[in-house]
């Protein structure tokens, strides 16, 4: 197979806490092929966000961070911030939840484009306004000479993240990562969005990989799908191979997942099926597979052995060692 | 309870009129000044055991028209009848009386509960307030509303919110709400930052509250699946008016107004590819000061005519207890040619 655009192998984060290790990403590895969209879906402190931020050199010094990522051949773990930044924001630039908190409220969303402009690109003020005027009408802001002048205060949430990936665009970025870019956005502005960063993938020929929570947002707008849980990977394959027609999911908590989202077609006050208890506590992750003290399917091999995430059919991949029957369908 | 039960059954438990609420704000910081019209004309009522989902975008009033109905900050005109009583005519010990049977629950579990308590101190607390029992049945009250919650007293009733997880702590916020033996509990985006799998366990103990207890809910949040799955009826509103309003299963089957229409077709769906098929609402909610003359959705309306510009829209009811305030509803017939097929997801997923 040839190079991927970013391919990360084998990614580990640890933090030390209180003298016991974190592992917040524990052995991932996934491939992002040139224009293609990859998801990946898990709960808060699975290590979605931690292992992207691994990647970007966005991670406090005490984090501990082995394994590989390479960005079109060239290797990102272990290069020194100063070499990151290079790639920063230029090959590769994230876009993250709070637009609210992610920009400057005292500049004008103009300068704050602009600066992101001239970071990167020696090129004058007033070409660095002409471009910043391009990139809002490129994210589909209306009157965008208007708006380079207002301050975040005076936008929507909507617009604010229209901004944010604006900025994100700047130097014209080969990977854009968009950590729950859409979750604290109303439905409808959720899908323009979402619509906004496919329609600027194709436009740009970028890949995006965007992090959430939400697997109806991976079934809907997804090439790959990676679900993470505490850490590590435990179902991977295209999204036609998991939602729809064709497609089943495997890992139990994938499927335990996607059953207790709440349907429009379900009836009002059915009782949703839910998983007890929590993800496990990082200090001490239970022996065997880490889903299994939560898993109504477990046996006593879950708990003695961890299954390994292995391709059992083609491009699909789950560690499961009782998986879900193919063809259960919702 | 009350003796009489018998009379109030048949009486709406919370009844709202025309409410409005507005805020004047002051131009500054380059915003616009003016006022602010968050409710404007609201009406519904709540049947005993009934529970009505709101759903809307941000600023679309619905977070205002709860805090309207429990009086602070109270409303600028209409009324509020609950449990007989018209509550913006009541004050100080008269009103606290009335709301004890009106309970809250809010979006941050963290937000809403003293960092410095412990969690039996905070459930507590109404009980005091409302000089419940002595101290040992406040201590038995507290053990078994943890139980209500699913959450052993033994392991968490000495535990700091800091201690929690965000389910659990919505788990104490909860139980602190229904301490008083609530009527009603208006839960205001309550699950809407829990993650999916302990969202579904708080959504199926607000159902298990309301069978054990008979509690009647009003449920606000932007996310429609979610006010469907918990809600006998739902209202759509919409900078600051209800669109629409009826039974659950006949908005979302079959609804009247174009924007309960758009609003569906945003929901992610399950189906590969669906989300970039469906056609999304353009732009943004106009500002709700000086929102649009006659009906405020025509701005993004693709329905929209002249008439809509001049005339308000009243509701009108179409089906069985099914209002819209539309002057052009859809209807069975016209719908397939505004919507092509890739965007009927939303009526075929279950496939």
């Amino acid at each position: 197979m040839s190079e991927a655009l970013l391919q990360v192998e084998d990614l580990r984060v640890a933090f030390a806490a209180g003298g016991r290790e974190i592992r917040a990403v524990d052995g991932v590895s996934y491939r992002v092929e040139a224009r293609q969209t990859l998801a990946i879906i898990g709960e808060s402190g699975s290590g979605k966000t931690v292992g992207c931020r691994a990647i970007m050199g966005l991670l406090p010094a005490t984090a501990t961070i082995g394994g590989s990522a390479r960005l079109n051949g060239s290797e990102l773990i272990g290069l020194s911030d100063a070499q990151l930044r290079k790639y920063r924001g230029s090959v590769m630039a994230m876009v993250f939840q709070d637009p609210a908190r992610s920009l400057n409220p005292t500049m004008r969303v103009g300068s704050q484009i602009t600066e992101a402009i001239r970071t990167h690109r020696k090129i004058s003020r007033s070409e660095a306004h002409t471009e910043a005027v391009e990139l809002l009408r490129l994210v589909r802001i209306p009157a965008p000479e208007r708006r380079y002048h207002e301050y975040p205060h005076q936008l929507s949430g909507g617009m604010r993240q229209r901004v944010m990936i604006a900025i994100a665009l700047a130097c014209r970025p080969k990977l854009l990562i968009a950590d729950e870019a859409t979750t604290a956005l109303d439905v409808t502005t959720q899908a323009q969005i979402m619509e906004l960063m496919l329609e600027l993938q194709a436009e740009l020929g970028m890949s995006l990989v965007f992090i959430s929570h939400d697997l109806g947002l991976a079934a809907s707008y997804a090439d790959q799908v990676v679900v993470m849980y505490a850490g590590k990977i435990v179902e991977q394959a295209p999204a036609k191979k998991l939602f729809g027609a064709g497609g089943t999911v495997r890992m139990r908590y994938t499927r335990a997942l996607l059953d207790a989202i709440p349907h429009i077609e379900r009836e009002a006050h059915t009782e949703l099926p839910v998983v007890a208890g929590r993800p496990p506590d990082p200090t001490a992750m239970p022996p065997g597979c880490s889903f299994a003290p939560r898993c109504v399917h477990a046996q006593d091999d879950c708990t003695a052995k961890a299954p390994a995430l292995a391709e059992h059919s083609p491009g699909h991949s789950w560690a499961c060692w009782h998986p879900c029957e193919n063809g259960v369908a919702r | 309870m009350s003796t009489e039960t018998t009379a109030e059954e048949r009486q709406p438990l919370l009844s709202v009129r025309d409410l409005v609420q507005e805020f004047v704000v002051r131009e500054g910081g380059g915003a616009r000044g003016g006022v602010v019209q968050a409710v404007s004309g609201v009406s519904f009522d709540i049947m005993p055991g009934e529970t009505l989902g709101i759903v809307g975008e941000t600023g679309s009033g619905k977070s205002t028209l709860a805090r309207a109905i429990l009086q602070s900050p109270r409303p600028k005109s209409g009324t509020v009848s609950f449990r007989g009583s018209e509550l913006t005519r009541l004050r100080g010990r008269r009103l606290l009386a009335a709301r004890q049977h009106m309970q809250f629950v809010f979006q941050d579990p963290f937000g809403s509960l003293d960092p410095k308590w412990k969690a039996r101190s905070i459930i507590e607390e109404p009980l005091i307030a409302y000089s419940a029992g002595d101290r040992q049945a406040r201590r038995k009250r507290v053990d078994e509303l943890l139980d209500l919650v699913g959450l052993d007293p033994a392991r968490y009733a000495k535990r700091h919110p800091r201690e929690l997880s965000g389910g659990q702590a919505q788990r104490i916020a909860i139980a602190r709400a229904v301490a008083l033996n609530p009527d009603l509990l208006i839960c205001d985006e309550a699950v809407s930052s829990l993650d999916v799998l302990i969202q579904a366990q708080v959504l199926n103990l607000f159902e298990k509250l309301r069978r054990e207890l008979g509690l009647s809910y009003l449920f606000i949040a932007h996310d429609l699946a979610l006010v469907k799955q918990v809600s006998d009826r739902v209202g759509v509103m919409y900078l600051g008016r209800f669109c629409e309003v009826g039974p659950g299963e006949s908005v979302y089957k079959q609804p009247l107004h174009p924007y309960t229409r758009a609003l569906l077709d945003s929901i992610p769906s399950t189906e590969p590819g669906a989300g970039r098929a469906t056609t999304t609402l353009r732009g943004e909610p106009p500002s709700p000061v000086n929102p649009p003359s006659g009906c405020r959705f025509r701005t993004r309306c693709p329905r929209a005519a002249d008439r809509c510009a001049d005339e308000v829209p009243e509701p009108r009811e179409l089906f069985p207890g099914h209002l819209v305030a539309c002057h052009f509803p859809l209807t069975v017939a016209a719908e397939p040619a505004k919507v092509s097929a890739p965007t009927q997801t939303t009526a075929r997923a279950q496939g």
